[in-house]
């Protein structure tokens, strides 16, 4: 995973409540068995005028003016600025992967929603939670300077602002080490594997009827 | 000290181990796997050399890309079809039980799970698709987790979870004939809101939501993350007892006994408190239709599509202007008003045998409206379909003009060739009215199983009370 410690960057306000993960990458694009190339078409509804399918040449297709990331400087944006409950609906980490491969490195908006943040982390895209009215000041600082930068400082947990206002951001302890370290946490959980096996054991003896597999031989 | 709510007996029973900072590695009994949000994690754990810790937990379908026609000619979309056969590889070299497309058994992953008795009462399930909070009408913690996380669970059976806040959402008195489970959680959308549950685990409760079958109660469930919540879940009963006799991976003899015995502590102690609590009023829950692009945006059938100009709030006002556009809607229209161009009955949310048994008792005699171009009933496995033969509702539906497709998730995401062209209307039982969810342009209106049917012999909505 990309390490996360600090990045500065152009800000894209999407002013919109409840971006769902639909919207930032449809269904189509969901058939690939990959984890890369979805940048291209993030937010394909509204980023595009003519429907889009996988395998076309997403850069021949009209592209909808009016859309924020069609518009210099923010199609260079690597900060995304929304409204509440950002990335809610499907679990699909598609959305992530189109929004990483787009080039954002952060999202910052009033909330967000579970299965999404959670997808965030595991690569290396921060979601920044900030309050109401930070954001509402962000959207404003931003239409009044497009492509100002913002600046994210993730040992300090702060978000600076172009006119350096700077705001705090909280963050849990484990996720922010393993985002700055980039760490590999299927690694991490395995240095547990003694615990993961004795919690087996006993469960094979206690709710026998969830371990048909396991029965009379141990696990892992 | 206080007793235990579900959520806490289930999280507690399941802890291998608890860090420092609050969160637990939390043991998963139960993985469900998906030719959609699988591939990218089986070669993970190909790159780092890493094996499924026990793939006999583990159970996979092809469900989100399959066809519900011609299904013998197999996969005509070549992407389609690369990623369901990628799936049929992977499952063989790491020795993971699949229900191919050809077997019975093969249906929407959450419907197949309780269907089979692979997921149980008292398990954690998980499964890359958010609609995973269905099984927690079994009494089960189950969730929705992303592609890494997949990838985690089958490399050590355990995630790292931080333990969710608790909500209670009690739904009390007798529900109304013609309102069913799916207008109970509509409701409960309408009135928490679309993040109303973020970060919390719900546990339905109340006299109506006790006095739902098990499959209602999976249909209540299966919406929870729709508000939010990644979990939502139901005390297990009687009901929940009887429903895994005799299900092909649920215990069995003695054992099931045993397994009964723990299965009936399964519920909130009398004294748990919660961390929040929202009470509905059961009597007061008319059938919904969903007028927006947010499951949140949902009306009374006798009531009209509301009006953003009322709305206070200036963001939720411009929320609502931007969803009546897409929608193609007017203010204070009367949901009866509304005209629908397709019908769709299926997904995970409403795709169970009594699902089809409602619609078919609505639709018997009537036909399909002659402004419908499409009405269509996409079972949600092979065993519902089969059931449903045996019971003639394919007949009633197919008399009515109705199609009777093969099982998958079909027009609830649109993967497969089942879609809405843009501008088109549907009455819909699936779970999302997100903007293109069902085809590019077009417009969702979710319903439950009657409404949807009724819709689809008037040619608009209609009170299914006076239908």
């Amino acid at each position: 995973m990309q390490p996360f410690t600090t990045h500065k960057g152009i800000v894209a306000p999407l002013d919109r409540s409840n971006v769902d993960t639909d919207a930032i990458i449809p269904k189509q694009y969901l058939k690939s068995v990959k984890r890369t190339g979805f940048g291209p078409t993030a937010f394909d509804d509204w980023r595009y005028l003519d429907p889009g399918e996988p395998g076309m040449d997403h850069s021949k297709r009209r592209k909808n003016p009016d859309f924020v990331l069609n518009k210099s400087p923010f199609d260079r944006a690597t900060i995304l600025l929304a409204r509440e409950n950002f990335g809610c609906g499907s679990s699909r980490e598609h959305a992530v992967w189109a929004l990483t491969d787009f080039g954002f490195r952060a999202v910052i908006a009033p909330s967000f929603a579970d299965i999404f943040f959670n997808n965030s982390f595991k690569n290396g895209l921060l979601p920044i939670a900030l309050k109401e009215e930070e954001v509402d000041a962000l959207f404003g600082l931003v239409k009044d300077n497009p492509g100002a930068q913002v600046e994210i400082d993730l040992p300090k947990q702060t978000v600076t602002a172009p006119d350096g206002t700077q705001y705090h951001f909280d963050i849990d302890s484990f996720r922010k080490h393993c985002l700055i370290e980039g760490l590999d946490d299927i690694a991490l959980t395995l240095e547990h594997r003694e615990e993961i096996k004795s919690y087996e054991t006993a469960q094979v003896a206690h709710t026998p009827w969830l371990f048909n597999d396991l029965r009379g031989h141990t696990g892992g | 000290m206080a007793g235990k709510t579900l959520y806490e007996k289930l999280f507690d029973a399941h802890a291998v181990r608890q860090q420092e900072d609050g969160t637990a590695l939390l043991y998963i009994d139960r993985h469900l796997v998906h030719e959609v949000t699988s591939p990218q994690a089986f070669e993970g754990l190909r790159l780092a050399g890493r094996k499924p810790w026990r793939p006999g937990a583990m159970l996979a379908v092809p469900d989100h890309n399959v066809p519900t026609t011609n299904r013998a000619e197999g996969i005509v979309d070549p992407v389609s079809r690369e990623q369901v056969s990628t799936l049929g590889r992977n499952c063989e070299e790491f020795g993971v039980q699949e229900f191919p497309m050809a077997d019975l058994r093969q249906g929407i992953v959450h419907i197949i799970g309780p269907e089979e008795g692979f997921t149980l009462p008292g398990s954690t399930v998980v499964c890359g698709d958010s609609h995973t909070s269905t099984h927690g009408a079994i009494g089960a913690l189950a969730f929705g987790i992303g592609t890494s996380e997949v990838e985690h669970v089958m490399a050590t059976q355990t995630l790292l979870q931080k333990r969710s806040k608790t909500l209670q959402v009690r739904v009390e008195g007798d529900l109304g004939p013609g309102v069913t489970a799916k207008d109970v959680v509509l409701a409960i959308i309408g009135k928490i809101g679309t993040a109303g549950g973020t970060g919390y685990a719900i546990e339905f409760a109340g006299s109506a939501i006790e006095s739902l079958s098990i499959e209602g109660r999976m249909s209540v469930c299966n919406m929870s993350i729709e508000a939010g919540a990644r979990a939502g879940m139901v005390a297990v009963d009687e009901k929940t007892i009887e429903y895994f006799r005799d299900k092909p991976y649920a215990p069995t003899g003695e054992m099931f006994e045993q397994a009964a015995e723990y299965w009936r502590t399964l519920k909130s102690d009398s004294d748990a408190e919660f961390d929040k609590v929202v009470t509905l009023d059961a009597t007061r829950i008319a059938p919904q239709v969903s007028w927006g692009t947010s499951p949140e945006m949902v009306a009374p059938v006798n009531g009209k599509v509301p009006d953003p100009g009322a709305e206070p709030d200036p963001v939720k006002a411009e929320g609502m202007r931007k969803a009546l556009a897409y929608m193609g809607l007017e203010a204070n229209t009367p949901i009866t008003d509304i005209s629908i161009d397709k019908v769709f009955i299926g997904s995970c949310t409403n795709a169970r045998i009594e699902d089809l048994r409602a619609a078919a008792a609505v639709i018997k005699g009537g036909r399909v409206a002659d402004n419908v171009t499409l009405a269509m009933v996409v079972p949600g496995s092979g065993l519902v379909r089969e059931q449903a033969e045996k019971e003639g509702l394919d007949k009633i539906f197919l008399e009515a003009g109705f199609e009777w497709r093969e099982p998958g998730c079909s027009m609830c995401l649109a993967m497969n060739a089942d879609r809405l062209e843009p501008g088109e209307r549907c009455a819909s039982t699936s779970n999302r009215n997100f903007e293109g969810r069902q085809g590019q342009g077009g417009r969702t209106h979710l319903v439950s199983p009657a409404m949807a049917a009724a819709a689809g012999v008037a040619g608009h909505f209609v009170d299914v009370r006076q239908a």
